[in-house]
């Protein structure tokens, strides 16, 4: 896949493990570099999903990021230790949000 | 001049000009009536304004006194849709819901259901807390009780639209799309020619469903018929769960929320963008449109954090009463006019199709339109 | 702040060529730009990287210039409204702001074309300009299990700039359909006006070559994995893949112009994409609104850094700054290096026409949000849908999160071949505002 040609200085997390990045970089980019390629399952199929673009316009690099959902890996830009989860399926509440 | 094929034989002919809801509706009822051949024109394609994206509300909850006769029979008819036009039209009666914020607003919903079942309906009933809550669980602490019609429900417009189409096309009605009319003319054996940009038809009958665009055609003929215009604003959301079934209004904001099969949210409320008619362009107010979103968010906490993912306005014609116009023309006998549904026809147009359909067949119908007639706002001017 | 002379969106080279110059010209300008650093596509993290070469000696005075002209930039900010009369709204730090501008300048630059072959939708599958972006902010490269298939100058040139890092791929696939010099040797005569073009072109092909990296054209490749890409077939043969870069070149981003009621776009047949309507100053169809850059057409980065002093002495002008004389005189050069840039154009686009959408497969996706395949967009088609707003209707195609952007030109060019008729006369996706999605919270927050 991908070879960083340049050293990493922080780590985030990833579906709960440890991944290496640098500050600054895309969110994306990071993934993409621990070789992760599967960012989100699709709301109308389930499918996996990768980023295609990583310029903004494609919508395929979703993941929920520090709570917030649906949100554009390759826009998002890295601090050290935030936490990223796949984003599955279409938005859904968390408990909080829960009004019932 | 341009004829209709079909014409061996002693078929009577008629032109619809309009392929919205309310002009495919009309087409399909008369073509079904023995003897008659209809045309529908349409200056675009089918469903290109309101029709195909408004918000899907098939409603009788809080109409207008005078509109709800039809809306009843609409009613009925809307239960039994596929077997009008052959496709469930992605009609639910998941209810229609308007929610009391005050105290004021339940005692409004009282008077309300007072008044409806003095006309002899019962459909519309005040429910309390509790049962608000039961409906709408992700609604707001601060909604105390609701305005409800729990048989009323929602169809997929665009969906509608086609399947309408369809079945006019299947009854025998001729769709022609990109056809601009320019003019109507009387002729000496009493039939109307319709003149367009690309030659005429001539018609014993002719409805003008032509929506925002209405007054103009009553204008050829020299009628003048005051009709505004508006643009109401939609938003719709990226999917979420499922989390309310019914179509939500509130009784004193300006509201229409509904989440659809695909889990995205339309929000509307009749919110006015800015319409330009002759361009047939419409803008949305993101200011405007706002409000729709902070009442959304106030009665659904759990939309703050939805994504917006389009917005849009469908340009229709707006009474001043907002109440439709249905009625023989003044000015030219067989012209009958079906406009000015004023954002809340789509209900109503299996149920003023066919009542249209029978003006034009037999200059008469027992379906209650009679309160519609333009001469409400022509003659008091 | 309620009110600015000039808003420029896009911090591009043409971006950032505009803002400079009113800045230059007294203006108070606010730049908006969804990324993190000024540079757009092309020159992406300039500033961070150490010149290497005469592109990024460009990119880099660009953006000193940008840095030091004193527009009130703001990175990470996303534009999704812009009404009549001016007034602009935008998502930054999780909230919605608006702002009225004289006059707006939008230099919003390209889209990679989508490339949908079988299998597209795969993890793994990615676009060459993805890769680019990739290389530029983070220094990665390609290695192992890795291809590069399409055509076009990018290609070539991420190709060079994986080799001249130390990367590798298997092989680059080119799927440029037979006949492309035949065709473009027409306009060969006028290309040699700006010759740096033409020879460097064809020194990348060599520099791949020599590197190892075979070369092999094919006209089917189809993309295969359970979950992710595991391999790539090349005409009927199977090789083992993991990453799948794409180009079939670039495309002029319309949303936002599509978007503006009023704003006239035409068929551009030479680049097969549409493109606003533009005269040579960057004036749109709509009083205010100027367009720059590859968003008004694709003519690479000197050609935008051009057409945004161009459009910026055009706003100049418009807003009483400068004379109509006064505007002709000081562009007088900026005018004649712009139309010399621009003249190897039309070599290109002949060289590189894009793979046609008729031979894409009916069970192909093409919109990836709705997951809508060709065969259900010809399905609509036979149902009577003339345009790209009827299909849309009924097969949901382009309503997705992306709102059309990647699978807009497809779906067009499906729609077209299937009906058999000119592109020109296939209505294209109209856009609607929000063009970026925000929450409901963050426009409610407006109506207060």
């Amino acid at each position: 896949m991908f070879r960083r040609t340049e050293p990493t200085d922080c780590t985030i997390s990833w579906e709960g493990r440890d991944i290496p990045a640098r500050a600054g970089e895309s969110l994306a980019v990071t993934l993409l570099a621990a070789g992760v390629t599967a960012f989100r399952q699709t709301p109308v199929t389930g499918t996996e999903r990768g980023p295609l673009c990583l310029m903004g316009a494609c919508f395929d690099c979703l993941v929920e990021l520090d709570g917030q959902q649906n949100v554009q890996a390759c826009l998002a830009p890295v601090r050290p230790g935030m936490v990223a989860a796949m984003q599955r399926g279409a938005r859904h509440f968390h408990q909080s949000e829960d009004a019932a | 001049m341009a004829r209709t094929s079909e014409s061996a034989g002693p078929m009577k002919k008629a032109v619809v000009i309009g392929g919205g809801l309310h002009g495919l509706s009309t087409a399909l009822h008369l073509q079904r009536t023995p003897g008659w051949q209809v045309t529908v024109l349409e200056r675009r394609h089918v469903g290109r304004h309101s029709s195909g994206v408004n918000a899907g509300g098939v409603r009788r909850l809080g109409r207008d006194l005078r509109e709800i006769a039809l809306s009843v029979v609409s009613a009925e008819m809307w239960a039994g849709i596929e077997k009008i036009v052959g496709d469930d039209c992605g009609f639910r009666a998941t209810g229609q819901v308007k929610v009391a914020e005050s105290p004021a607003d339940m005692a409004k919903n009282e008077a309300r259901v007072a008044a409806v079942k003095a006309l002899g309906w019962s459909h519309e009933e005040v429910v309390d807390q509790a049962e608000v809550r039961r409906l709408l669980p992700a609604v707001a602490p601060h909604v105390i009780g609701a305005l409800v019609t729990r048989d009323d429900g929602s169809a997929d417009p665009m969906r509608t639209v086609m399947a309408f189409r369809r079945a006019a096309e299947q009854a025998g009605v001729r769709i022609i799309e990109g056809v601009a009319v320019t003019g109507l003319r009387a002729t000496a054996d009493g039939t109307i020619i319709v003149e367009t940009d690309q030659g005429g038809h001539e018609a014993e009958r002719v409805a003008n469903c032509a929506g925002a665009w209405a007054t103009r055609v009553a204008r050829m003929v020299g009628e003048e018929i005051p009709c505004g215009v508006k643009a109401s604003m939609m938003i719709v959301t990226e999917r979420l769960p499922p989390f309310c079934d019914p179509t939500v209004g509130a009784t004193s904001r300006s509201l229409s929320f509904k989440q659809v099969a695909n889990g995205t949210v339309v929000i509307g409320g009749g919110h006015q963008g800015v319409n330009d008619v002759a361009a047939e362009t419409s803008t949305v107010l993101f200011g405007s449109l706002a409000h729709a979103a902070r009442i959304s968010c106030e009665l659904f906490p759990v939309m703050k954090g939805a994504r917006m993912v389009r917005s849009w306005a469908g340009i229709e014609a707006r009474t001043a009463d907002e109440v439709p116009i249905i009625g023989e023309s003044r000015a030219m006998p067989g012209l009958f006019h079906s406009f000015g549904f004023s954002g809340h026809g789509f209900q109503l147009s299996p149920a003023a199709g066919a009542a249209v359909a029978e003006l034009l067949a037999r200059g008469a119908t027992n379906l209650p339109i009679a309160a519609f007639h333009q001469d409400r706002f022509t003659r008091a001017a | 702040m309620s009110e600015v002379d000039i808003l420029v969106l896009g911090a591009g080279p043409a971006g950032m060529a505009a803002a400079t110059e009113a800045r230059a010209r007294g203006f108070s300008v606010l730049v908006l730009d969804e990324n993190a650093r000024p540079g757009g596509q092309v020159h992406r993290a300039v500033e961070a990287r150490t010149v290497k070469d005469g592109q990024d000696r460009d990119g880099a005075k660009l953006a000193a210039a940008f840095r030091a002209s004193g527009a009130d930039y703001r990175p990470d900010a996303t534009l999704w409204a812009v009404e009549p009369g001016g007034k602009v709204f935008w998502s930054e730090g999780g909230a919605a702001r608006s702002i009225s501008a004289k006059r707006l300048i939008l230099c919003a630059g390209a889209t990679e074309r989508p490339v949908p072959i079988p299998g597209w939708t795969l993890p793994g599958v990615m676009t060459v300009g993805a890769a680019q972006i990739a290389l530029k902010t983070a220094g990665m490269v390609p290695e192992g299990k890795a291809w590069i298939a399409g055509q076009g100058p990018l290609l070539w040139l991420y190709a060079n700039q994986v080799v001249a890092r130390g990367g590798t791929v298997q092989g680059v696939i080119d799927l440029s359909p037979p006949g492309g010099l035949a065709r473009a040797a027409w306009h060969l005569p006028n290309a040699l006006r700006a010759p740096e073009y033409l020879v460097k072109g064809l020194a990348w092909q060599q520099r791949i070559r020599n590197a190892g990296i075979p070369i092999r054209r094919a006209t089917r490749l189809v993309a295969e994995g359970d979950g992710r890409l595991e391999r790539i077939v090349i005409d009927g043969w199977s090789r083992p893949a993991d990453l799948l870069l794409l180009h079939d070149g670039v495309v002029p981003n319309t949303q936002v112009t599509r978007a503006i009621p009023g704003c006239a776009h035409e068929w551009d047949a030479g680049q097969r994409c549409w493109r606003p309507t533009l005269d040579e100053w960057g004036n749109t169809t709509v009083e205010g609104v100027l367009v720059a850059g590859d968003s008004g057409g694709i003519g690479g980065a000197k050609v935008a850094a051009l057409a945004g002093r161009l459009a910026a002495m055009e706003a100049a002008r418009a807003l009483g700054r400068l004379t109509v004389d006064q505007r002709n005189a000081e562009a007088g050069r900026t005018r004649l290096e712009w139309k010399r840039q621009r003249a190897p154009r039309r070599f290109l686009d002949a060289l590189f026409p894009p793979l046609p959408e008729a031979a894409i497969e009916d069970s192909t996706i093409i919109c990836r949000c709705e997951e809508v395949t060709a065969g259900r967009l010809r399905g609509a088609v036979a149902l009577g849908c003339l345009g790209a707003n009827q299909t849309k209707a009924f097969t949901r195609a382009g309503m997705g999160p992306c709102q059309g952007r990647i699978c807009g030109p497809a779906v067009h060019g499906v729609i077209a071949a299937a009906r058999g008729v000119d592109p020109a006369g296939v209505d294209p996706f109209r856009t609607r505002f929000p063009t970026k999605p925000l929450t409901l919270g963050e426009l409610a927050a407006l109506a207060s």
